[in-house]
């Protein structure tokens, strides 16, 4: 029975470190959690007056107290829109290729590599891509299309490695009783694979679109406006912001009033994202639920 | 020996022309739950006796000569092998041995595995199912098969059935009804889902996913059915019901069925063929085959002493 005292003879220090390291990683979550509490008390008490009705749907003004976030707010909308309406079938569609059709080879094992590595290439420099391919050599202008191109470019490695991910994880068995009942790789892939790995992918779409929300730098790349007076209407022609370019723009201005609209546009950011996470859970669940290999 | 004599009997015969391996034998046996109902064992009587009236049977399957390689390493040497129509043809021998290679011939799930190639002919009926410009999709309509671990989609019961005669093109309900119905009937599981097709396949046990994947294979109306360890992954009471599936089976299907279960072999098939490193040993009607082998290997290996 004496091995199971708990002061083993020989290591003596093992309980205790085990508590230690157990106490060590409390502390690490609990400073996480500190400064996530320091930064949501701040603006949330800066900026939570400034929030309502008449700031969601009014338009810029040089006076805070009249300035609004209406226009960067649907210009965020609508960017978030058409980039998952462009990255998503592309990088599924790339997804598929990878993992379903093409042969094992040395271009493969490239081309794997160069996403994985794309995957982390900073978003500036896809703005810069888009400033040159989109704006100008394409022609698009400071447009929404143009944006959601270019932030199309910072999201689909995300979305393809995310893709691939539950193509993978899907078992064998499955493929091969498809094939075996005679379906073709066609129907195997839309019958089976995707609806199997859809709570896989719509994860990993959300998440990488949530990332897209927040980020200003490859719109400050391609010249997006920081000031624009109306709502885009032609999505191909007209001038639109986002809401990382406004929150970026009213926090340089010297007059304090509009830090606290930066901090009520930022709630309205969290929101969305808040919003965005809460939907991948969602599906997750709903999809996920019925799936257990 | 009390469990001993409640197997085939010409299982214990085989232990008594083997007389090294007695004990290894019985220990086998003693070791694989008596699961068989008296009544499959008086049919098991009928069974074709011996090697001439296996000849005399019509082929379904016929594979001349079959080598079969993955990248350069050569898994089956020259295998010649009929199958005779509506009855089980067992196919056993040691891991790792191109048992279950063979059977992937069969349907060609093979050509799945990049790096593969076959030589030699695999007749179905009388087409050479590796001739060029054949129709894979079609043939694996007519050859079934059914995998060692019990693979349901993640669907419904009755969208697991359905899912063959759905991507052969078949869109009226009331035909996916009733072929789902029939499938279900034939499988033997249809008394004990009939109240939730609508519920997840998952949800079932393992016996019933493995029988729903029988269902499932029998639902493209195949004239073939390939089993690999059918059994091998569940418990003896399950297994009893699959094995009774066979035998009902066998007088509408030709059976090929792979595993490593030689109680099991004996008990379901009429026909063995023993496979080792990747050659085709001997092949027999499987009393034959049991009692009096005519390779030393094979008795080696049906007594126990390897494998």
């Amino acid at each position: 029975m004496s091995t199971l005292a708990a002061d083993k003879p020989g290591r003596p220090w093992a309980p205790l470190m085990s508590r230690l390291f157990a106490v060590a990683c409390g502390a690490c979550m609990l400073f996480c959690l500190a400064l996530l509490g320091a930064l949501l008390y701040k603006i949330f008490g800066f900026g939570w007056d400034r929030l309502n009705t008449a700031f969601i749907t009014g338009k810029p003004s040089f006076m805070p107290a009249k300035s609004g976030i209406l226009v960067p707010l649907v210009g965020s909308l609508y960017l978030i829109g058409l980039t998952a309406a462009i990255a998503v079938p592309v990088g599924v569609g790339a997804a598929v290729y990878l993992e379903e059709y093409a042969p094992l080879s040395r271009w493969r094992t490239i081309i794997q590599t160069n996403i994985a590595n794309l995957a982390g290439v900073p978003s500036i420099v896809y703005g810069i891509l888009g400033l040159g391919l989109f704006v100008r050599t394409i022609g698009l202008g400071r447009s929404v299309v143009a944006g959601a191109l270019t932030m199309s470019l910072v999201v689909l490695p995300i979305v393809i490695l995310s893709a691939q991910e539950a193509l993978r994880a899907v078992p064998g068995t499955i493929r091969q009783a498809s094939y075996a009942l005679g379906a073709t790789r066609w129907q195997t892939i839309w019958y089976q694979l995707l609806p199997a790995s859809l709570p896989g992918i719509l994860t990993g779409v959300i998440l990488s679109l949530s990332r897209a929300l927040g980020e200003a730098a490859p719109l400050v790349a391609i010249g997006v406006a920081t000031v624009v007076r109306q709502v885009p209407e032609n999505l191909f022609t007209d001038e639109f912001t986002a809401l990382p370019l406004q929150i970026f723009y009213w926090t340089d201005m010297p007059d304090e009033a509009f830090h606290e609209a930066a901090a009520a546009a930022i709630i309205v950011l969290l929101t969305v994202l808040i919003g965005m996470n809460a939907l991948a859970v969602f599906l997750r669940y709903k999809f996920g639920k019925r799936i257990q290999w | 020996m009390a469990i001993t004599a409640r197997t085939t009997a010409p299982l214990m015969r085989g232990s008594e022309s083997a007389p090294v391996g007695r004990d290894q034998m019985s220990e086998t046996l003693s070791s694989q739950p008596p699961v068989r109902p008296p009544a499959m064992r008086t049919e098991a009587g009928a069974k074709p006796r011996t090697a001439a009236e296996i000849n005399k049977l019509p082929k379904k399957v016929t594979a001349t000569d079959v080598n079969f390689f993955y990248g350069e390493h050569q898994a089956l040497h020259g295998i010649n092998l009929g199958v005779p129509e509506h009855h089980v043809t067992a196919l056993i021998g040691p891991s790792g041995c191109g048992k279950s290679t063979f059977l992937r011939c069969l349907n060609r799930m093979n050509d799945m595995i990049e790096g593969t190639r076959v030589e030699g002919t695999i007749l179905l009926d009388d087409q050479d199912i590796y001739r060029p410009r054949t129709d894979v999709v079609e043939l694996r309509k007519r050859v079934g098969m059914v995998f060692q671990k019990s693979n349901p989609f993640p669907k419904t019961i009755y969208e697991n059935v359905a899912y063959g005669p759905r991507v052969a093109g078949v869109r009226k309900r009331e035909v996916l009804n009733e072929i789902v119905e029939k499938c279900l009937i034939q499988s033997a599981l249809f008394d004990e889902v009939k109240d939730r097709l609508d519920t997840s396949a998952l949800q079932l046990s393992g016996g019933q996913q493995q029988r729903l994947c029988i269902a499932r294979a029998l639902a493209t109306g195949p004239d073939v059915l390939l089993m690999d360890e059918p059994a091998s992954a569940l418990d003896p009471k399950s297994t009893a019901r699959v094995e009774d599936l066979i035998f009902e089976l066998k007088h509408t299907y030709t059976i090929v069925i792979v595993t490593h279960n030689m109680q099991q072999a004996a008990r379901v098939s009429d026909q063995t063929a023993f496979f080792y490193e990747g050659h085709l040993v001997e092949a027999g009607p499987t009393n034959e085959l049991f009692t009096k082998p005519k390779e030393k290997q094979t008795e080696e290996y049906i007594t126990g002493r390897f494998g």
